[in-house]
């Protein structure tokens, strides 16, 4: 588990910029229409920060149009250990239910991507942090496991800065270990995984699938890592060098392949499965 | 009777008694002082036996916790009739929080992969308290490797807060080697039998944890965050740990419930720490146990039982469009 600082949309209003029309950029500050930011794919038309991307917006962006037929759509989360912190993990689901229009963390199925058949799964970031469950464990083992039936490559966007969701214990460490034997078949089978990490992943979700790529891409500046920056130099008890977690740092260190910016993901990702698949 | 380092608040009562009854047994002997030395060692295993069935989850990690708990260097010499360690992880430096090594157990030869947090300063500062880097896993991953190249069975002895959160581990890639070896124990080749002893924290627990039997020490614990994480995350303070180790449901009954470990190995009266050597014959016989049940199956039911293993842990409903209304529910590790 991991807490980052979470990106949000919810700033512009305390902000006192009108709700809806325009938005600050974090990296740059400039204040940007918010329509101009949603056609540059959601980022920053100054500077190019990359905001969030709800799932909906991803898969518009990354598969040709009307091609995505989700799966195990039907999975919805349950309470194990009746949790309860602030207020019950069963309020809370129904509260980010409705606040993300997700039923889970996990949106996962198929799609065709400038006509390449491929399982998309995305974690986003807004449900609990993007936290594993056992529902996000559950439809990247079932997305996995169907990939290895259909010979197909797998595409896994990451967002979580939560990792693996204490809300459901010990069962959600152990989808670190289900998803990870499921990618050991996929891998076994030959099949491509293209793990795309975005801002931020974090956790049980970096130390499992995420890292699991046979490439991994990531968006540029995104935070990346296993232990939180807070628990990091609270250890060390020294101000973290500047870069710590970023795309660029894990890069430089040997751990992803290459830093691709949003405008260039698809075709990115479409070039990588064509070396590997169908060449 | 060896002097405690700690004695837990709960302890104290029992601790009081045992005193009471040193004192009685240098008195000269009598009929009638036999008979309250009987009484009182009565009493005293009555006392033991109901404050640790009543622990509550914040005090089993105290206990889990315990400096004279008995660590894996312990066991090494206790459990184990011989080791030779193997310290390479040829490519960054020796992690001596992970210890890996061949082992002797009876007719069974082992790799032994374990976590040892230190049991004095000197150890401790060696072994950053059971925290491994990146290198440990790579140690354990390579050692397993060669394992199942010659057919050993892989013994794992799992005891760590965590793996270490440092710029080092993270430069060095703490999550990939984690997620590395969750991928690769699921397809080796040959048994994995783990036990946690003291502390499963999260991944780095989970990252030598990937068995086709996993136990659990009676009090230890294996959590998805330490409870001082979980407490400082959802109640914005460590003072709050009691709750989070309330909520987590991390002991060894809730674990076994739960269908997360197959069997949890009874710990001697008072706990681990007031008995290394009983703990230690406990710990032998369940390993070798499952040793032997493992020895029967084939590399393809070795790999295809473990995957079963993790692939069957989660619980989730599965509601389909038609029958929404029904709140069909599905409990899958049960
Ligand atoms: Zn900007």
């Amino acid at each position: 588990m991991a807490s980052t600082p979470q990106e949000s949309w919810n700033g512009r209003k305390k902000r006192g910029v009108p709700e809806g029309l325009w938005i600050q950029c974090p990296t740059c500050n400039a204040t940007v229409y918010k329509k101009t930011v949603d056609e540059a794919l959601n980022t920053c038309p100054e500077c190019n920060h990359h905001f969030y991307v709800p799932t909906q917006t991803r898969i518009k962006q990354l598969l040709d149009e009307g091609s995505f037929e989700e799966w195990f759509s039907e999975l919805s989360p349950c309470d194990p250990l009746e949790f309860e912190d602030k207020k019950p993990y069963k309020e809370r689901l129904i509260e980010e239910q409705k606040k993300t229009g997700l039923k889970e963390a996990c949106v996962a199925g198929r799609g065709y991507m400038r006509g390449r058949p491929l399982i998309l799964a995305i974690t986003d970031s807004s449900f609990i942090m993007g936290s594993m469950g056992s529902v996000v464990g559950e439809k990247l083992t079932r997305a996995i496991e169907k990939a290895t039936e259909m010979n197909l490559p797998v595409i896994i966007v990451s967002g979580s800065g939560g990792g693996a969701r204490m809300h459901e214990g010990i069962i959600s460490l152990m989808q670190m270990g289900k998803v990870s034997a499921a990618l050991s078949r996929f891998h076994k089978a030959k099949g491509l995984f293209i793990s795309v990490l975005t801002n931020p992943t974090m956790g049980g979700v970096a130390a499992s699938f995420a890292s699991l790529g046979d490439v991994t891409l990531a968006e540029p500046n995104a935070l990346v890592g296993f232990a939180g920056p807070r628990v990091v130099s609270e250890t060390i008890k020294e101000k973290l060098p500047d870069g710590f977690q970023t795309s660029e740092f894990l890069m430089e260190h040997g751990f992803v392949d290459r830093i691709v910016t949003r405008q260039k993901l698809r075709s990115e990702i479409a070039k990588i499965i064509d070396y590997c698949v169908f060449q | 009777m060896k002097k405690p380092s700690v004695i837990l608040p709960f302890e104290r009562p029992i601790y009081e008694l045992e005193e009471k009854l040193n004192a009685l047994e240098k008195k000269p002997t009598s009929a009638q002082v036999k008979e309250s030395i009987r009484n009182m060692r009565v009493e005293i295993t009555h006392m033991k036996k109901d404050v640790f069935s009543k622990l509550d989850p914040w005090e089993v990690v105290q206990v889990a916790r315990h400096p004279d708990r008995p660590q894996l260097r312990d066991y090494i010499e206790l459990v184990f009739d011989e080791f030779v360690e193997l310290h390479g992880d040829k490519s960054f430096g020796d992690d001596r929080a992970l210890m890996t090594g061949f082992a002797r157990l009876g007719e069974h030869k082992v790799m032994l992969i374990g976590q040892h947090k230190g049991r004095n300063l000197q150890e401790r500062n060696e072994c950053f308290y059971g925290c491994a880097h990146p290198e440990g896993y790579k140690k354990a991953l390579s050692k397993m490797r060669m394992a199942e190249k010659y057919g050993i069975p892989i013994v794992c002895l799992i005891d760590t807060p965590g793996a270490y959160p440092g710029v080092g581990a993270e430069e060095r890639g703490q999550a990939y080697h984690i997620a590395l070896n969750l991928r690769e124990m699921s397809q080796l080749e040959t048994p994995i039998v783990c036990t946690v002893i003291g502390e499963g924290g999260s991944g780095g627990a989970l990252g030598i944890g990937i068995g086709n039997h996993v136990s659990v020490l009676e009090f230890a614990y294996y959590s998805v965050i330490s409870p001082e994480g979980c407490a400082g995350i959802l109640w914005k303070h460590v003072k709050h740990a009691d709750r989070a180790a309330r909520a987590l449901k991390f002991t060894s009954q809730n674990l076994l419930k739960m269908g997360i470990v197959d069997e949890i190995i009874q710990e001697p009266l008072g706990a681990a720490h007031r008995n290394h050597r009983q703990m230690a014959a406990e710990l032998r016989a369940t390993l070798m146990d499952n040793l032997k049940k493992l020895k029967g199956f084939s590399k393809e039911e070795l790999v295809n039982h473990r995957y079963e293993k993790f692939r069957n842990i989660g619980v989730f409903e599965e509601k389909f469009q038609e029958e929404e209304s029904e709140l069909s529910e599905t409990i899958q590790d049960e």
